[in-house]
């Protein structure tokens, strides 16, 4: 195989890496602030995949142009459900927390198949079979596009969090809930800020995604499962190492299938995340919890 | 006295009972008895779950049948919908449970391994099973009673779609030397790989297949795969898999600027409704290599008519054909045997020998196994949106395209 081989296809993996790690960002801003392991996660990346589906089919709208609205949209939902369904839960124990998500995404799940239909649903933008030539390498422009996208949405994330005095209160709240309530945070207001901000990030890896993949209302368990991988690889509560860990998964996943067999790309995205709970249990980027 | 005249309350309930009892045991020796109402009929399709595209796609050939199968003199079906939702267990358990709310006859139900539970059910308590989509050799090689097959089994299919690929290499006047082989790592995928392997020599292919590729069918991008036949350079492509990896492979040749000479599909995918739906001009060119209806014939015409109106949307294929012809099966036993009786209806079904079907091949008949022998697959290719048949000679109604038609020239 010649080198422009594995030179396009690294470039594949890192371009769907950087998407996959948009949406792994969103569990990780969840749980490193609110301590919520969203087991609907991927289900809810449905609904923004689906907004994106059926604002493109009734009014032509790109899901490049609807990413801000429909992150917005997210953020919303988000705030709403964190403050309304949520928030309740934040001090019951564990296997409620997780019994109340998996029966979120259960209902999200069969509520997408009820209005939607199994079959599957596409966006036909006017480039999504475009493809730029630059030299030896074939870049798929929709992959390009979404990649670019997803940088510029998560280094507005990062930028909010490190400049806003929000963000540096939301940051208190995650480094220490006591002291956080004891200088007058309203800890509560910032929790559900911070899961409306996890999900305006799944809003717009959503709408990426409707770029690169079809959407069927099955698809969410997947996306739940790689965004866990991804994270856990990256390191739980960690921006920088969710965004790592998704590069890491999608170049993984690529050069596996180059070198070895397709069939196995899968395995050895697992097989680094075995790894690093062998020996870096908190993950690549993150911090070990004292 | 008045004890003798009074019937007590423990013999009154006693006698509604042996009453409610002796109805109950009856009902279904007259119900079973009479074949003067319509054959409840126990539908059993994956509606739900990973295969419910396929398994309502099943339903739209069931939703036409009625008409033609009364245009045509035969008696009338009540359809009890059952699904499956794709799982092996659950199959079991509806069918049970259509038998018991009645049903005199089951048909279905697409996938293999549900297939099998349901046939084992339906031998287990003695009601009819006609099959309309299962492949796996060993339903009919139990020896069972009351199950037949309208469906070729795996080696028939392999035995048609090779031997048909020569004569489409002879039809076109090329030999293609080289192959790349793509298909699915599940068991039909695997299973495939394994049969083209071992029987290829038979028929002595020209091609050499240089890389094969297998994946997840469950895959989200297949852009490395692709990227790897390309590759490999071959004049043409084979591929086992299904809708989704069939889109996604083709998208991915679009963007990586490859078509090759032919796609010579041997399974479901190609041919789908939303896979012409989706992709427009770039679904034309690939060969699949499928069971399929002859648009030759009487009945298909008729089909094809009655589901054009029903559904302007979507192309006949071999999901509705095969189900509306376990429904016609159904229909023909039922008025030949006169009656809902089980193994009358068993009976009638062993000797089914219709000859205006749908399908290619001489018509419905089944052997000792309750397999029809008869049936063939056929190459159809994606032409303007909708398939045209192109072998074998006899079903044929269009001449292959070939080589495919470049992606990049098209508009």
């Amino acid at each position: 195989m010649t080198f422009d081989v594995y030179l396009n296809v690294v470039v594949a993996g890192i371009l769907t890496g950087l998407v996959y790690g948009l949406m792994a960002l969103g569990l990780s801003v969840i749980f490193g602030v609110v301590r919520i392991v969203n087991f609907a996660h991927g289900e809810m990346m449905s609904i923004a995949m689906y907004l994106a589906v059926v604002l493109f089919s009734s009014f032509g709208l790109d899901p490049l142009v609807m990413l801000v609205p429909i992150a917005a949209v997210m953020f919303a939902f988000g705030y709403v459900l964190q403050a309304g369904l949520i928030n309740p839960f934040i001090t019951r124990p564990e296997h409620s927390q997780f019994l109340l998500v998996v029966a979120l995404a259960i209902i999200i799940v069969n509520a997408l198949l009820i209005v939607f239909g199994p079959d599957a649903r596409t966006v036909q933008t006017s480039y999504a079979y475009d493809s730029f030539q630059l030299g030896p390498v074939l870049v798929d422009a929709s992959k390009a596009y979404a990649g670019g996208a997803a940088i510029a949405f998560a280094a507005a994330l990062f930028a909010f969090f490190r400049y806003s005095r929000v963000g540096t209160a939301i940051r208190a709240c995650a480094d220490n809930y006591t002291g956080a309530l004891v200088i007058g945070l309203n800890v509560k207001r910032l929790y559900a800020l911070t899961f409306a901000l996890g999900m305006a990030c799944v809003g717009a890896a959503g709408c990426m995604m409707t770029l690169i993949v079809d959407v069927t209302p099955i698809i969410g368990p997947a996306y739940t499962l790689l965004a866990f991988v991804i994270v856990i690889t990256g390191g739980l509560g960690s921006m920088a190492g969710a965004l790592f860990g998704g590069i890491l998964i999608g170049l993984t996943e690529a050069l596996a299938g180059l070198i070895f067999t397709p069939s196995a790309k899968s395995m050895f995205a697992f097989a680094i995340l075995v790894l690093v709970l062998l020996f870096r249990p908190q993950g690549l980027l993150g911090q070990r919890l004292s | 006295m008045t004890s003798h005249k009074r019937p007590s309350r423990r013999r009154v309930l006693a006698g509604a009972a042996a009453a409610a009892a002796t109805t109950t045991l009856a009902m279904p020796a007259i119900v079973r008895a009479q074949g003067k109402g319509p054959l409840k009929v126990g539908v059993l399709l994956p509606r739900s779950g990973f295969e419910a595209g396929i398994g309502q796609d099943c339903q739209r050939g069931v939703d036409i049948a009625a008409p033609i199968l009364k245009s045509l003199g035969l008696p009338a079906l009540s359809i009890i919908n059952g699904d499956t939702e794709s799982n092996v267990d659950t199959a079991r358990e509806h069918a049970e449970k259509l038998i018991e709310d009645g049903a005199q006859l089951l048909v279905g139900a697409f996938d293999s391994g549900q297939t099998t539970a349901i046939a084992q059910v339906a031998e287990q308590k003695g009601i009819p099973l006609v099959i309309n989509i299962a492949s796996a050799p060993q339903i009919t090689e139990q020896g069972y009673k009351f199950v037949v097959r309208n469906f070729p089994t795996v080696s028939m299919l392999l035995n048609d779609e090779l031997s048909e690929q020569k004569e489409l290499f002879a039809l076109v006047g090329d030999e293609p030397k080289t192959a790349v082989f793509m298909h699915v790592n599940d068991l039909f995928g695997t299973g495939m790989s394994k049969g083209i392997h071992a029987m290829m020599p038979k028929y002595d292919l020209p091609y050499k297949i240089l890389e094969e590729i297998s994946y997840d069918p469950a895959a989200r991008d297949l852009s490395v795969e692709v990227t790897k036949a390309k590759a490999a350079n071959a004049e043409i492509m084979l591929v086992v898999g299904r809708l989704n990896d069939a889109m996604l492979i083709t998208r991915e040749l679009v963007k990586q600027r490859w078509t090759p000479k032919a796609i010579l599909s041997m399974g479901p995918g190609w041919y789908e409704n939303q896979y012409t739906k989706t992709l427009g001009k770039l679904s034309d060119g690939p060969m699949s290599l499928v069971p399929w209806y002859d648009p030759n014939k009487k009945l298909s015409k008729t089909l094809e008519a009655a589901f054009a109106k029903a559904y302007p949307d979507y192309n006949l294929n071999t999901n509705h054909v095969f189900t509306f012809e376990a429904l016609l099966v159904a229909a023909d036993a039922y008025k030949r045997a006169g009656s809902t009786d089980p193994k009358a209806l068993a009976a009638a079904l062993h000797a089914t020998d219709i000859t205006d079907n749908v399908t290619i091949g001489p018509g419905i008949k089944f052997d000792a196994n309750g397999q029809n022998t008869g049936v063939r697959c056929g190459v159809v290719q994606n032409r303007g949106g909708k398939q045209v048949t192109v072998v074998p000679k006899e079903a044929a109604n269009a001449k292959p395209e070939w080589p495919m038609k470049p992606y990049q020239s098209r508009a």
